[in-house]
């Protein structure tokens, strides 16, 4: 995949994205664009402002200017008369069905089985048929690797395998669109690369992808785009080999040679 | 050859003696004797009169009053939680208001004696003679006499589950504040609305921390209902009262009344066992 895509390709446009949490300024101006089918790793020191940025794409949090498209589709707003008004509950929810989201701390509901998780969405927001619902859950889950394990509860899972029934969890409303909040961060050394491999597994199947990371590896190997994001605004992007290998800024280089 | 120098294989294989509690034992016969005299004691002193308590235990009249007790228990109950849930909802609210009132429902609920709303709602109509349903602040389409609407049974729902419904509240919250954020998050990004993430995601996992606490409440609803009394509505209590004002059996009657709180209390409490065990998850 170019990284060089048009922005009218993109599954993903940002454009001039500014958000405050009162008077500290967490994301200024930030353009953005991830074409369909590629992977975009966003990485940085934390408070950054990336898993903000994040939040914004599906609108869990509020912007206070700038636009976000997903799939062509303005939103959170309504544009009328040069002004965004947001929109009322119904309609954010429907948009958000196009966006999965995948969490640090998993974020499985623990009252239910890990198919249970799976088919809750599909069943209760897309009205899909209990049966059909579940015959998908059963496959997603089988292609991540939980074969067998359908009936377990969250806590009976290894966090590996949480974040994986996570994974299916999110693909099972067809998103167009997969966000990947720092997913392995919570994970014990030796469980990051199961869901590693079925990100890039995911990745080569043709899902558009933002991952916030701090994998650089996964970034090299699998990402299509390199952004490096510090203070609120995005300090450098480009391809992940290039950046990685020869950072042009300053703060770039200060970050990677904290954490390489 | 020893092992371990300057100890034999002798040594090493003796038992070891654990320390003796002779205390506990000493305890143990004492607190056996206690018990031992006090039912010799209630088994023997006449004054308990064991035949009248049998005599009345399945009476007509008690298990009467015994059925209201249930009644009101029931319903005030039903009330609390209804009420306690909207008023946790208020008081979770963004919107200042809302959880202002909310706050000083709760403070003033639960700070009045039970006691004293109780005879409160029952004099109400001391305060507001008539009740008239009508355009606010313009005229009365219908009016009502207040000593004919707020009988004994409507004072003693109002006081029991009004004040129910405060304590109820501060439980419901504390099991909904209980649930982490995280959830609410996931739940939203696989577009899930605000009511399906209640009543689907936050409410079952609150349950968890609401049962206890509730269960405990249930029980001591079994015994507050007894305060009605004071009102004249005939539950268990007053029912006893009743009959031993004109038999002057105090003391038998009293322990039908207690026997039978002892049995609701018993059975109460191994539902909530069960429920318990029931929203507990792996």
């Amino acid at each position: 995949m170019s990284a060089a895509a048009q922005p009218t390709d993109a599954m993903l446009k940002i454009r001039g994205l500014s958000k405050s949490y009162g008077s500290r300024q967490v994301l200024r101006d930030i353009d953005l664009d991830v074409p369909a089918g590629s992977v975009m790793c966003i990485i940085g020191p934390s408070g950054s402002g990336k898993s903000t940025l994040l939040s914004c794409i599906n609108h869990l949090e509020p912007i206070d200017r700038g636009r976000v498209w997903v799939a062509g589709e303005l939103v959170g707003y309504r544009e009328h008369r040069g002004r965004l008004h947001e929109l009322p509950e119904r309609e954010v929810a429907r948009m958000r069905q196009n966006v999965g989201m995948v969490f640090q701390q998993f974020n499985l509901f623990p009252h239910m089985t890990a198919l249970q998780n799976v088919i809750e969405a599909p069943i209760r927001v897309k009205r899909i048929a209990p049966a059909r619902a579940r015959d998908r859950a059963a496959r997603l889950l089988d292609r991540v690797g939980l074969a067998g394990k359908h009936a377990r509860y969250p806590a009976q899972l290894s966090g590996g395998e949480q974040q994986r029934v996570a994974i299916a969890r999110a693909l099972a409303m067809d998103p167009k669109l997969m966000l990947f909040d720092e997913p392995t961060s919570a994970l014990d050394p030796e469980l990051v690369g199961e869901v590693l491999a079925v990100m890039q597994d995911l990745a080569r199947s043709g899902m558009t992808m933002v991952v916030v990371t701090h994998e650089l590896g996964f970034a090299r190997e699998v990402g299509d785009q390199l952004t490096f994001m510090d203070g609120g605004i995005i300090v450098e992007r480009g391809d992940p080999r290039a950046v990685l290998a020869a950072p042009k800024e300053k703060r770039t280089q200060d970050f990677l040679s904290k954490v390489l | 050859m020893p092992r371990v120098p300057g100890v034999t294989e002798r040594e090493a294989a003796q038992p070891v003696v654990p320390l003796r509690h002779p205390g506990t034992w000493v305890a143990t016969a004492v607190v056996l004797l206690i018990i031992a005299l006090a039912a010799s004691s209630v088994a023997t002193n006449p004054a308990f009169e064991w035949p009248v308590v049998a005599q009345y235990m399945f009476d007509a009249e008690i298990l009467t009053g015994l059925q209201r007790t249930l009644e009101l228990t029931l319903a005030a109950m039903v009330m609390g939680l209804v009420l306690g849930t909207v008023l946790a909802l208020m008081r979770l609210s963004k919107n200042r208001l809302l959880s202002t009132v909310s706050w000083a429902y709760i403070w003033f609920f639960r700070s009045v004696p039970v006691l004293v709303q109780l005879i409160f709602w029952y004099n109400f109509g001391a305060l507001y003679a008539t009740i008239s349903l009508g355009v606010p602040f313009g005229p009365a389409l219908f009016t009502v006499n207040t000593n004919t609407l707020i009988t004994p049974l409507f004072a003693a729902l109002a006081g029991l589950g009004l004040s129910q419904s405060a304590y109820t509240a501060e439980v419901i919250r504390a099991g909904i504040v209980s649930v982490p954020p995280g959830q609410i998050r996931a739940a939203l990004a696989l577009g899930m609305r605000r009511l399906m993430i209640y009543r689907r995601i936050i409410l079952p996992q609150a349950m968890r921390v609401i049962i206890p606490p509730v269960g405990n409440e249930v029980i001591s609803m079994v015994k507050n209902t007894s305060l009605v009394s004071v009102i004249a509505l005939a539950e268990l209590l007053y029912t006893t009262q009743l009959i031993y004002s004109r038999t002057y059996q105090t003391i038998p009657l009293l322990i039908v009344a207690s026997l039978w709180y002892l049995i609701i209390v018993s059975v109460l409490s191994a539902g909530q066992y069960f429920l318990e065990r029931k929203f507990r998850h792996r």
